[in-house]
């Protein structure tokens, strides 16, 4: 009895963050959002796809006829087994340090900003300049001029919000 | 080539012929593991940034309820007292018609010839005629931070009063000669962001018109120089240059919004005069802007009623502020009692309030009832003509003439009006309706227009009513300002009205960025954004969202913080048997039904709870985290701070209403007397005591008058994390006495003991050492101060720097 009150308190109290998340960018108040926001409500919520899994995500959200816009009744279901099967997990502060020591092939303990922007603008998943800018705002040693990697990881996986 | 097992074991590394790293799968994918890292990182970031901009807007929201909690209060002043009272004279010599003076009268009140300027100025000394070359110095100048002098500011607002006298209002443009026109939108105050434009867009000039939409004061630091760089602009480019008003270009909001504060703090010996120069300057300035009879601009936006062929026959100067009726030179009424429909439909309407079931067009518009400013001043009106007016004029009162009777009501304001029957014809009240739906009105998604019950005045105007201004008026777009964007730009109603807002960073630094248009004749704008960067200069992306939010997150607070009483009673409802603690829904929930702002609470409750316990709140020990400081005594008093809070706002514009000459000072007599009325009307218990103690407490002068800004200095909220830090002015006070903690009843009036020792301080932490509680501990020897924090028995919770001083005999 004890467990299926728990269970039932989790299933509402994600779903609450969920409405929450989905609110905040209902700017109409009609209880959609633009398709272009999901990616970030679903990041939002704690979890780490990769724009491949955000496109599958979105095939099965959209309507038969595309409008732009999904609505709440579509991605609460969704959104909800996404969270409780805990799908796309975090990334760990080792594996993103690994990460980023595959990237310095040369060992410097460094990255140059275009070293990173030519790996990141041009393999994976690419990023558009804007969000390079913004990594690199963020990234980049202002004295040096090089990306401190080891201290970039550390310093953003430090999550102040908790 | 052994294959160690190591960490890093399946990033293998491969190279072509020439030795070089080529990209291995492993590569790809630590690029696609650091992009996909990044991108929730983001995507974290942009929720912040987004529920942050909500805090704002709602904020903003409660803080617009807040201007009509001042016209309440007004109302109610000006209904419960007779027109000789002392408390009504406090404020009505603010709505008292201008006394009629004429121009050449005025002109030698506002004189400048006799005010020297002395040798050490360095600032710009301006001849007249202007030319570009000043107005450049100007700019210039400003940019250093300089100030103009008075006498120039006189001189130059006298002749911009006098240019502005003979424009129409509406200003009609051409973009002919494939002439580019500039359209910027609210700047309020933000002289960064006025520099920003003309570096990226170039200053007005003749290849270079441009139009400036209303807002140019209130809230930013320098409404002044902004005001002298366009009026300059407008003086040397008459036929490029063109101002709309906007609806802070009002005396009266002025004193709630920041300007009069500057200029008086700017000006101290002719900031009264500029102000009342000013005052007759915004009343002439014109209404709308149409551009090659196509585009409208206009400040707020337009309404079912709005009809610009009246308009442009409005007398525009009349309309001095939204709060203020205009008197109407030939009285005229309509005979009710002749059409007997039109009388049981406005016995009908009297008491409903907003209802959309009235017959358009003037259906629920005119049924807008106290709260709007319209009303508020036919409330005022009617209370000014006495009881016998009160009723033949409710007798008198028309459903589909809401605003006509506006004018009958103004007709009595001046003395020798005469009622005649004599047919209905258009009013100025009509008129003033129209100039308020320009100025204040708000676009909305759905179909219709109703009543703009957030701001007081103006309307929410639909789609439908956009279609058809435009249709009625062969125009095909509407620029409007009047509302903070994001990117500084919006388009709504199918992109046939746009929002154009210029002041960036204007909640917070890095809060939304500013965006000013061209058109050319084509009629197409180009859209530049921009956001003014000093503060910003050096701050990463995510250090700028994380300084906003906090700067949200802080209002927030303080907003929960002073409704902890109604918290707490709602919180106790839910958890009935008395454990303490409530579940996160269940605050969420609470806190949107006390506060009515509608924000994702299960989003921000990480930022504003500090600890949860299995999914439970302890919600006593959450006040105590959110708090900043606590009156030790009795829940009265909690409850009365709290209020006062919440209508700290309300209070101050009270005062400087009733601080007639503008000195920044009040009497005693002036502050009590505001203060028991205040109480009155929100029905809260002040005992006299109490006002006793605030008057005696603010009075560091002890020449009988209070500064009016030091009082309020004294609601500043403190942030708990600064006083824990030890910037507490309290440490400061090393040469005051402690006084044990009384909370006794009070005494009798010969007892020689205090009734209350709490210590004032008027200060916040971010002001160390601030004047006021220096004098009142160091200057007279009677006054003594307790240290709340030093006593360990004390509950150190108070809510804000409102402690009293005390007085022993």
């Amino acid at each position: 009895m004890a467990d299926k009150y728990s269970a039932d308190t989790i299933i509402t109290e994600t779903q609450k963050r969920i409405s929450n998340a989905f609110d905040v960018f209902d700017h109409e108040s009609n209880k959609t959002v633009d398709v272009r926001e999901i990616g970030t409500i679903i990041r939002s919520l704690g979890c780490f796809p990769s724009e491949a899994d955000l496109h599958d995500i979105i095939a099965e959200l959209e309507e038969e006829e595309p409008t732009g816009f999904v609505r709440y009744e579509k991605f609460l279901p969704t959104m909800t087994k996404i969270l409780l099967e805990r799908k796309f997990r975090p990334i760990t502060e080792d594996l993103l340090l690994q990460a980023f020591e595959v990237l310095d092939q040369q060992k410097k303990g460094h990255l140059e900003p275009e070293e990173l922007t030519k790996y990141l603008t041009q393999e994976g998943e690419p990023f558009t300049q804007e969000e390079m800018d913004e990594m690199l705002s963020a990234a980049v040693d202002p004295d040096k001029n090089v990306i401190l990697y080891k201290d970039f990881v550390s310093m953003m996986t430090f999550d102040d919000t908790r | 080539m052994g294959c160690g097992v190591t960490k890093t074991s399946e990033f293998n590394r491969r190279y072509d012929k020439d030795g070089n790293a080529i990209p291995a799968a492993i590569t790809i994918k630590a690029a696609v593991l650091i992009q996909r890292w990044y991108r929730q990182y983001a995507a974290r970031m942009e929720m912040r940034r987004r529920y942050t901009w909500n805090i704002f807007q709602s904020m903003e929201y409660a803080d617009l309820q807040d201007q009509i909690k001042l016209y309440n209060f007004l109302g109610y002043l000006m209904d419960n007292f007779t027109r000789s009272s002392s408390e009504r004279k406090l404020i009505s010599h603010i709505f008292r018609e201008n006394e009629v003076c004429r121009d050449a009268e005025w002109e030698r009140y506002f004189s400048y010839t006799n005010i020297d300027v002395p040798d050490i100025y360095c600032g710009p000394r301006l001849t007249f005629p202007l030319d570009m070359d000043q107005v450049a110095d100007l700019v210039e100048a400003f940019k250093n931070k300089q100030q103009l002098h008075s006498r120039y500011v006189l001189q130059l607002l006298l002749e911009t009063w006098k240019l502005l006298r003979v424009l129409p209002n509406i200003n009609r443009v051409s973009t002919c000669h494939s002439k580019e026109i500039t359209i910027c939108g609210d700047l309020h105050g933000q002289l960064e962001d006025l520099l920003l434009i003309f570096y990226k867009n170039g200053m007005p000039s003749l290849e270079k018109p441009y139009v400036f939409n209303g807002d140019f004061v209130d809230r930013g630091k320098d409404s002044m120089e902004i005001l002298l760089i366009l009026f300059a602009f407008l003086l040397v480019y008459p036929g490029n240059v063109y101002l709309n008003r906007g609806n802070h270009e009002d005396h009266i909001i002025n004193l709630r919004y920041g300007f009069t504060k500057e200029v008086l703090s700017k000006y101290k010996l002719h900031g009264k005069r500029i102000l009342k120069l000013l005052q007759k300057i915004f009343s002439w300035l014109p209404l709308v802007t149409v551009i090659d009879q196509r585009v409208l601009i206009v400040h707020g936006g337009v309404s079912d009623t709005t009809d610009l062929a009246l308009i442009a026959r409005v007398d525009r100067h009349r309309y001095v502020s939204a709060l203020r009726p205009p008197k109407k030179k030939t009285p005229s009424r309509i005979n009710v009692y002749a059409n007997s429909e039109l009388y049981h439909e406005m016995i009908n309407c009297k008491n409903t309030t907003g209802s959309l079931t009235f017959p358009k067009p003037f259906g629920a518009r005119e049924s807008f009832q106290r709260r709007s400013l319209q009303d508020f001043s036919s409330t005022m009106a009617r209370a000014l003509e006495g009881e016998f007016e009160v009723r033949r004029r409710q007798a008198e009162f028309s459903l589909s003439s809401f605003s006509k009777s506006h004018n009958i009501l103004s007709t009595t304001l001046s003395p020798d009006s005469e009622p005649d029957s004599s047919q209905f014809t258009d009013t100025s009240n009509d008129e003033w309706k129209q100039i308020l739906d320009l100025l204040w009105s708000d676009p909305m998604s759905q179909d219709g227009c109703i009543p703009n019950e957030v701001r007081g005045g103006g309307c929410y105007w639909g789609p439908d009513v956009t279609e058809d201004f435009l249709n009625r008026h062969n125009l095909q777009l509407i620029i409007r300002s009047h509302e903070c964007k994001q990117d500084g730009y919006e388009f709504c109603h199918n992109r046939k009205v746009l929002t154009l807002f210029s002041a960036s960073n204007y909640y917070e630094v890095g809060s939304n960025r500013g965006a000013f248009i061209r058109l050319g004749p084509d009629l197409v704008p180009y859209f530049v954004q921009y956001r003014a960067t000093s503060m910003t200069r050096g701050l990463s992306f995510p250090q700028n969202v994380k300084r906003t939010e906090h700067t949200a997150l802080k209002a927030l607070r303080e907003l929960l913080f002073v409704h902890k009483s109604d918290l707490l009673s709602a919180f106790q409802e839910i958890d009935k048997e008395n454990t303490g603690l409530i579940c996160l829904n269940d605050w969420g929930g609470a806190i949107e039904r006390v506060l009515h702002l509608d924000l994702p609470w299960q989003v921000l409750h990480p930022q504003i709870v500090s600890s949860t316990k299995d999914g439970k709140l302890n919600y006593q020990g959450w006040f105590h985290d959110l708090a900043l400081k606590k009156p030790r005594s009795e829940h009265i008093e909690q409850t009365m701070l709290e209020t006062l809070y919440r209508h700290r706002s309300t209070l101050e514009t009270i005062f400087r209403i009733v601080d007639t000459d503008n000195s920044g000072f009040i009497t005693f007599e002036d502050f009590r007397q505001t203060l028991k009325l205040l109480s009155a009307y929100l029905k809260m218990e002040i005992s006299d005591e109490v006002i006793n103690e605030l008057v005696i407490s603010t009075d560091t002068n002890n020449d009988g008058s209070i500064d009016i800004d030091e009082f309020m200095e004294a609601f500043r909220l403190v942030d708990k994390s600064r006083l824990e830090r030890g910037k507490s002015l309290l440490k400061l006070k090393q040469d005051c006495q402690s006084l044990p903690l009384e909370t006794e009843t009070p005494q009798t009036a010969d007892s020689t003991a205090p009734q209350m020792s709490q210590c004032l301080t008027s200060q916040t932490a971010d002001s160390p050492a601030s004047n006021t509680a220096d004098n009142a501990c160091s200057q007279t020897a009677n006054l003594a101060a307790s240290h709340t924090e030093d006593n360990p028995a004390s509950q150190t919770e108070d809510l804000c720097h409102i402690s009293v001083v005390v007085k022993p005999q």
